[in-house]
């Protein structure tokens, strides 16, 4: 049986940061993408330059510099923060930069932009006879956007999600880098106190496996019930 | 140079010519790094995408169970059991090969290339299978033998369909090469990571350096983009 020398329940909490820390990320990251889809195609110009900015300054950087730069950054426009209300308000406003929540905006900023590529695509991949359609009937642009645009653009847009949800499970595990304990960390922790190395890290890498995995399943599911009505040529 | 540059070029303690230095060392660690791990995934990737085509589980079965293995989990993963792992194989302290992987700079090469080649051998796996059957019909008719067939018609026609995912794959190993800088290796992450905890300067440090990747980013987007155009020339509309 697998002996864990004890760290077993620490590397369970530690798959559980890497989990919440996924599942938040996705949410941020699908949140942006939508904003940022939605301004690329708008009509606005400024919206546009902005999304197009972000996504391709995004898609030129690698994740872990940006999540340095996040984490470090962030510690120290807080620090420069805390001595400016200090000295002129003489308030004690200090806080430690938490790790769990620059890897939670960087990586949601980085899938953000992935996610807005993929939004993009799929929004464009909707006729634009049912939208002259839902026009006709006399539907506002909300209407329009919830009833008839959003939930035939997610049919085409589902792979697309898919992709990049697997890509965040992995890149989740750069926290480790910035200090979060999650189950990477305390691999590594564990490995080079016991100096076995495969011992505590093929545990970790199998965690990882089941859940891309499952995903993979999972994904395929809802494609399948997300493509229902469709009749699949060839 | 406008007043506030050379202002500023006066003023700044970081950006020092031992900086530059340091950096140009990260930048030549990264390009190697990459550059060396593309062109061996890339080797072995073709025979391997091949293999894995085959009919027979017994030859594909392999190849599926290695791509999806390094798929599947995080290259930090790996890269750390190839790292710490390898000075735990019994017995290699004493061989030739211990001189060579106790640089962290070769168990790195041996993750980041064995990583690429699964993605590129995916890819080049989708690209050959996608190739339209009447090619090889055409092929077969001409009483080419498979050996002609796969290195005429087919692989160079994969090669075509498979250039755009590839260059994806190429940007997302550059971004990916940045975690050598946890296993010691000074790469460009890692010099600004020296430079971030010399001076306490997050933004100059980190900043300067993307715009670094950004630029190398740019760079082969380009010349990917020259390469796909005259891959596909014969698809240009005519007139143009």
């Amino acid at each position: 049986m697998l002996d864990l020398k004890g760290y077993g329940p620490e590397l369970l909490d530690g798959a559980v940061v890497t989990i919440e820390l996924a599942f938040l990320s996705l949410a941020l990251a699908l949140t942006l993408g939508l904003i940022g889809a939605s301004s690329k195609l708008s009509g606005n110009r400024v919206a546009k330059a902005i999304a197009t900015f972000y996504t391709t300054v995004v898609r030129g950087i690698p994740d872990l510099v940006m999540m340095l730069l996040f984490y470090y950054g962030g510690q120290v426009t807080v620090n420069m923060l805390s001595d400016w209300i200090w000295e002129a308000y003489e308030i004690d406003f200090f806080f430690q930069f938490d790790p769990f929540i620059s890897g939670v905006v960087t990586i949601g900023l980085i899938f953000g932009a992935y996610m807005t590529e993929t939004f993009r695509g799929a929004f464009l991949a909707v006729e634009t006879g049912q939208i002259e359609a839902a026009r006709a009937y006399g539907f506002t642009r909300w209407h329009t956007f919830r009833r008839i645009m959003f939930p035939q653009m997610l049919r085409h847009a589902l792979p697309g999600i898919g992709n990049n949800w697997q890509v965040l499970l992995k890149t989740t595990a750069l926290v480790s880098i910035i200090g979060l304990t999650d189950m990477v960390r305390v691999a590594e922790e564990a490995a080079k106190a016991e100096r076995m190395p495969f011992h505590f890290f093929i545990p970790v890498a199998a965690v990882y496996l089941i859940l891309t995995a499952g995903s993979e399943l999972f994904i395929k599911w809802l494609n399948k019930r997300a493509n229902v009505g469709v009749v699949q040529g060839g | 140079m406008p007043d506030f540059i050379a202002q500023w070029l006066n003023q700044n303690e970081i950006f020092t010519a031992m900086t530059i230095m340091q950096y140009w060392d990260g930048l030549v660690n990264t390009v190697q790094l990459v550059f060396l791990s593309l062109v061996i995934g890339l080797v072995f990737a073709v025979p391997l995408a091949i293999l894995r085509t085959s009919k027979n589980p017994l030859v594909s079965g392999p190849v599926w169970l290695y791509t999806y293995l390094f798929r599947g989990t995080p290259l930090l993963i790996q890269l750390y059991i190839i790292y710490y792992g390898i000075a735990q194989i019994p017995g290699i302290q004493e061989t030739f090969w211990w001189e060579i992987f106790r640089e962290p700079f070769y168990p790195a090469l041996l993750a980041f290339a064995l990583n690429t080649c699964a993605y590129t051998t995916e890819i080049i796996r989708g690209a050959i299978v996608s190739t339209p059957a009447g090619e090889i019909e055409a092929a077969k008719a001409y009483g080419m033998n498979w050996w002609l067939r796969m290195r005429r018609i087919v692989l160079p026609s994969a090669a075509r369909r498979a250039v755009q995912a590839y260059s994806n794959e190429v940007i997302f190993m550059l971004h990916s090469s940045a975690i050598a800088s946890v296993v010691t290796i000074v790469d460009l992450t890692g010099a600004a990571r020296n430079i971030y905890s010399r001076f306490y300067a997050p933004f100059d440090a980190f900043i300067f350096v993307a715009l670094l990747y950004m630029a190398l980013t740019f760079i082969l987007v380009f010349a990917f983009r020259k390469l796909e155009n005259h891959l596909l020339r014969h698809q240009r509309p005519v007139g143009s």
